[in-house]
């Protein structure tokens, strides 16, 4: 099949309203006939939920959690961009359109980033609609920040809890369809599996998670807003649930899936503590508006440091190296995550790392507490050379900013983040790879739709700060209530699609062969033994920095680690009642085997851009080397075995940018 | 550490429950209670047993999802933190531990340590939201100026996980600081006016039918509230329902 992305053509700022006036629309009164399937109810899936209810269609909605509120979106911190110059600071929709495609590394699609640099605006004027609080400025207009690899001051936020003001905002609009019927909610349950009829995405195969019932659904078509893979790491920022089931089983039956080797490495997570660790905590990037980081300029300070001999604030500043700072003026601590990432793995690999484990720089708040302290003894006609007073102060403003974050720290690292600087150390965050989708957001399989962090499309090979809740709020409430009606248009006489068919009679019966199969195995260890295994695996041989050896070994560990599984894996209880192992076996199942297509992926990846670094491909300067042949889409077709997986490419063509070599300096 | 568990057992719902005796050792102060929790696990199905179920997702006191009722307090024994943020450092060696499921009458149980608290959510179809479509065809954000001291008391108000650690603290079992919470978010704002009537009296009607019970000001909910969500809030609610029924 040959990929198309189905971009509207015309004038790049044209391209969406133009599309948007030629699709074709259903009438609202055959919208009642129409059944629509949305599986996740994060950012993405409870936006879109919301809106294709509010449009009239029959809504049923699938969450594993016990309530949409508790989607893994709710944990996002920093904030969500928009393109609404409120502060007069040059920002516009090329504007972010431009950054963010630079910031991805030239490896997005140029269409899609456009659009979503677009609907930015409407995005924040809908959620103030809806009650959102997001952070206020005396005069009673909305306050922003600035993020990581962008010049100017876009950002909205809700304290360090953007996520959840922002999903809590979706759910309350799902609430009121709740309430009115037009949403059938559907907690606790978990997708095992697509149907097809005649080529076509018509229902799901769901578990009951709390009585193990297998159930089957129909619908006019099927929407994945299930997130991401970062777990795919075991270590990792993201909710202990989230997993690539649904994702994988829509590989499956036929949706490519697109750069699965694109992870994000967020710089700024609490380091590893030890082999009991069972996720990873992101203090936000938008600290780096504020922190400065360094480690120490001389080996034994470090080791000194390490040892526990010398303190961080008793250490000159004349002996600290503020790397950032020095490698890249224009930018400093707010160069991209990729590049913060990066520099500080370099600095702790070259022995400045300033934990027990040598992996670890420092987050330094010192100077803005004096910073703001002086600007709040003055606005207070206070004695601005008090230093004592000043840092109080200063520690108030930077409290109401960042309170959360330093609490968490606090608990975490049982140390006080206002008097002695955090340690941070970079972890795997997002996964940029997905569900390959054209501009409809429509998958390859005919009535499949994937949005939010599900799908691939916008990010390229690096995400910046503060984009992805848009790209999900975007996707659910603005893109795909219109790209679907395209496509449901067609079906306006189909009438209610039966479950008692061949098709979902077959996918029940993989759904339930698998589940037995785990069940009855009676193996030696538990699934986390396995999906601990394939975590080291994969950060040690596909993580920041990859080369071709490692890839290939990695590909045939991860192989023989998933034979090993299916013959040695233990599941107590049994299937037919809330059993967590159960599910989870299943969900590291599917790990083991997007894992192997992960390495493949960065295997042919013969370059290095963003968030994805081949040891191989870099400048003299030790910066990412892209290579022009490489500028497409890796899309996967599956055909059994991932090393098996056939490679489609989307050439990625840019017509309203030139590709220039990111730079950040 | 070495500690021993006393850990509420319950097959299902229908089931009768009863507190089952576990020792763990080697703990880290590292670690959370939730990894801690973990380790026993590992350790159950290894000897072919069956695990505690308990719920848990975000592991780092946002999502909402963990209870527990640790040695008679709802997220143990630590202030201003949900279960999955308290860490063993604050137990001592040879301690003993007891931990039970979040009891209320509203929050049944569905197995061991998780019970289900979808009453919440009902309570929120039935008013928790601003009827205002979701089109982005509405007016621009700046628009709607909102006072900072307003936006930030919303916003805190907002900051409500949904936990129900005020539930299972409360002698009564009232829901009465999560409810306030969320009236209360919608209330400061000016976008939320226009249903302040009706809004306050459906959630109350709902919160009554999902058999939580009465506040009496005991406070409880305010000290084990895991974000600090202050009892000012329910005081705020009782005045929306007064001036809702006066109108009403
Ligand atoms: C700690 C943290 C901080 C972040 N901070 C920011 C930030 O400041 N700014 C920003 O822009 N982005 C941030 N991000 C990224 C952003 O939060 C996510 O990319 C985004 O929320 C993903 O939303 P989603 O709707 O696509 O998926 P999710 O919110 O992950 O939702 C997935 C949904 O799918 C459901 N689901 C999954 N699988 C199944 C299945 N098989 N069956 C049934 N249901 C299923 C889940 O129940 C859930 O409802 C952050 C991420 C993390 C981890
Ligand atoms: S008010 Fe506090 S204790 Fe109650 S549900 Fe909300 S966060 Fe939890
Ligand atoms: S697991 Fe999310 S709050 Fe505890």
């Amino acid at each position: 099949m040959a990929l198309d992305a189905k971009i509207p053509k015309g004038p790049l700022a044209d391209k969406w309203t133009n599309h948007k006036n030629t699709i074709d629309l259903v009438n609202p009164a055959n919208k009642r006939n129409i059944d629509i399937i949305v599986v996740g109810t994060g950012l993405a899936g409870g936006s879109a939920a919301a809106t294709l209810a509010e449009l009239g269609y029959n809504v049923k909605a699938f969450c594993f959690q016990d309530s949409p509120r508790r989607a893994h979106s709710i944990a996002a911190q920093g904030g969500i961009n928009a393109a609404k110059n409120y502060q007069g600071d040059g920002d516009s929709t090329y504007r972010l359109f431009y950054d963010t495609v630079k910031g991805g590394d030239y490896r997005s699609r140029e269409a899609n980033v456009y659009r979503l640099a677009e609907v930015s605006a409407n995005i924040i004027d809908q959620c103030v609609a809806q009650g959102v609080p997001f952070a206020r400025e005396y005069g009673g207009l909305l306050d922003n920040r600035s993020f990581g690899g962008v010049l100017v001051s876009r950002t909205f936020y809700a304290a360090g809890q953007t996520g959840q003001q922002l999903l809590l905002g979706a759910y309350s609009a799902m609430n009121r369809q709740i309430g009115r019927g037009k949403i059938t909610m559907y907690n606790r349950h978990e997708m095992l599996d697509v149907v097809k009829v005649d080529g076509k995405a018509r229902g799901i195969i769901a578990r009951d998670l709390v009585s193990g019932e297998i159930e089957r659904h129909s619908a006019h078509a099927v929407v994945l807003g299930t997130g991401g893979y970062g777990n795919v790491f075991y270590l990792s920022t993201n909710a202990m649930g989230s997993n690539v089931t649904a994702a994988w089983k829509a590989h499956k039956r036929g949706a490519y899936f697109a750069n699965p080797c694109y992870t994000q490495i967020h710089p700024t997570c609490i380091p590893v503590s030890g082999e009991h660790q069972s996720k990873l905590t992101l203090m936000s990037e938008s600290l780096r508006n504020d922190g400065r980081i360094w480690v120490p300029k001389k080996k034994e300070d470090a080791e000194a440091i390490r040892a526990g001999k010398l303190k961080p604030t008793a250490l000159a500043e004349q002996d600290r190296d503020y790397y950032l700072e020095r490698r890249y003026p224009a930018f400093g601590n707010l160069v991209p995550r990729d590049v913060a990432s990066r520099a500080a793995k370099e600095r702790c690999d070259a022995g400045f790392g300033v934990n027990k484990t040598g992996e670890a720089v420092y987050l330094d708040f010192a100077a803005a507490f004096m910073r703001y302290g002086k600007e709040q003894a003055h606005v207070k006609g206070l004695d601005e050379n008090d230093d004592a007073l000043v840092k109080k102060l200063g520690q108030e403003i930077v409290k109401t900013k960042y309170g959360n974050l330093f609490q968490m720290y606090e608990k975490i690292v049982n140390q006080n983040p206002y008097e002695t600087p955090m340690m941070i150390y970079p972890a795997v965050h997002y996964t940029m790879g997905g569900i390959w989708v054209d501009y409809n957001l429509q998958t390859t399989v005919p009535g499949l739709y994937a949005i939010g962090e599900a799908n691939f499309s916008d990010h390229g090979a690096n995400r910046l700060g503060a984009s992805a809740l848009m790209q999900g709020l975007a996707d659910g409430y603005f893109v795909l209530p219109y790209t679907i009606g395209d496509y449901l248009s067609h079906d306006i006489r189909t009438g209610k699609i039966p479950t008692d068919t061949k098709e979902f009679e077959e996918a029940e019966k993989t759904v339930v062969d698998n589940i037995n199969h785990l069940i009855n195995n009676k193996g030696t260890h538990p699934v986390d033994y396995f999906h601990r295994r394939l975590g080291k695996i994969m950060w040690n041989k596909c993580g920041m920095a990859r080369n071709a050896e490692d890839l290939k070994s990695a590909i045939h560990e991860i192989s023989d680690l998933r034979a090993e599984f299916w013959k040695d894996v233990m599941v107590p209880g049994s299937a037919d009642e809330f059993n967590e192992e159960l599910a989870k076996a299943g969900r590291v199942a599917d790990f083991l085997e997007l894992g192997e297509l992960f390495a493949k992926d960065a295997l042919q990846r013969e370059e290095s851009a963003g968030g994805h670094f081949r040891d191989e491909y870099q400048t003299p300067e030790g910066e990412a080397m892209r290579r022009k042949e490489f500028q497409y889409v890796s899309a996967w077709e599956y055909k059994g075995e991932p090393k098996d997986a056939v490679l489609h490419k989307e050439e990625l063509s840019y017509e309203n940018i030139e590709v220039k070599e990111r730079s950040y300096k | 550490m070495n500690l021993t568990l006393k850990i509420w057992r319950q097959k299902g719902a229908n089931d009768k429950g009863k507190m089952v005796d576990y020792s763990i050792s080697d703990v880290s102060p590292d670690m959370s209670f939730l990894e801690m929790l973990d380790v026993l696990n590992s350790e159950l199905i290894t000897k072919g047993e069956e695990p505690v179920a308990f719920d848990h997702d975000c592991r780092e006191g946002i999502c909402g999802s963990c209870s527990l009722y640790i040695n008679g307090e709802a997220h143990g024994p630590d202030r201003g933190v949900t279960t999955c943020q308290l860490h063993m450092r604050m137990f001592k060696d040879g301690d003993v531990i007891t931990i039970e499921p979040f009891r209320a009458k509203a929050f049944p149980v569905i197995k061991d340590l998780i019970v289900d608290r979808s009453a919440f959510d009902r309570i929120q179809h039935a008013g928790g939201f601003i009827s205002v479509n979701t089109s982005g065809l509405t007016v621009d954000a700046n628009a709607i100026p909102v006072n900072k001291h307003d936006a930030d008391e919303s916003f805190m108000a907002a900051t409500c996980i949904g936990c129900g650690a005020c539930v299972a603290s409360c002698k009564n079992a009232s829901a009465m600081l999560f409810v306030g919470a969320k009236v209360s978010q919608f209330a400061l704002l000016p976008q939320g006016q226009v249903e302040a009537t009706d809004r306050v009296l459906n959630m109350v009607k709902q919160m009554d039918e999902e058999g939580f019970g009465n506040c009496t000001n005991t406070g409880a909910c305010e000290v084990e509230c895991p974000k600090g969500i202050s009892l000012e809030n329910i005081a705020r609610m009782n005045r929306e329902y007064l001036a809702a029924s006066l109108k009403g």
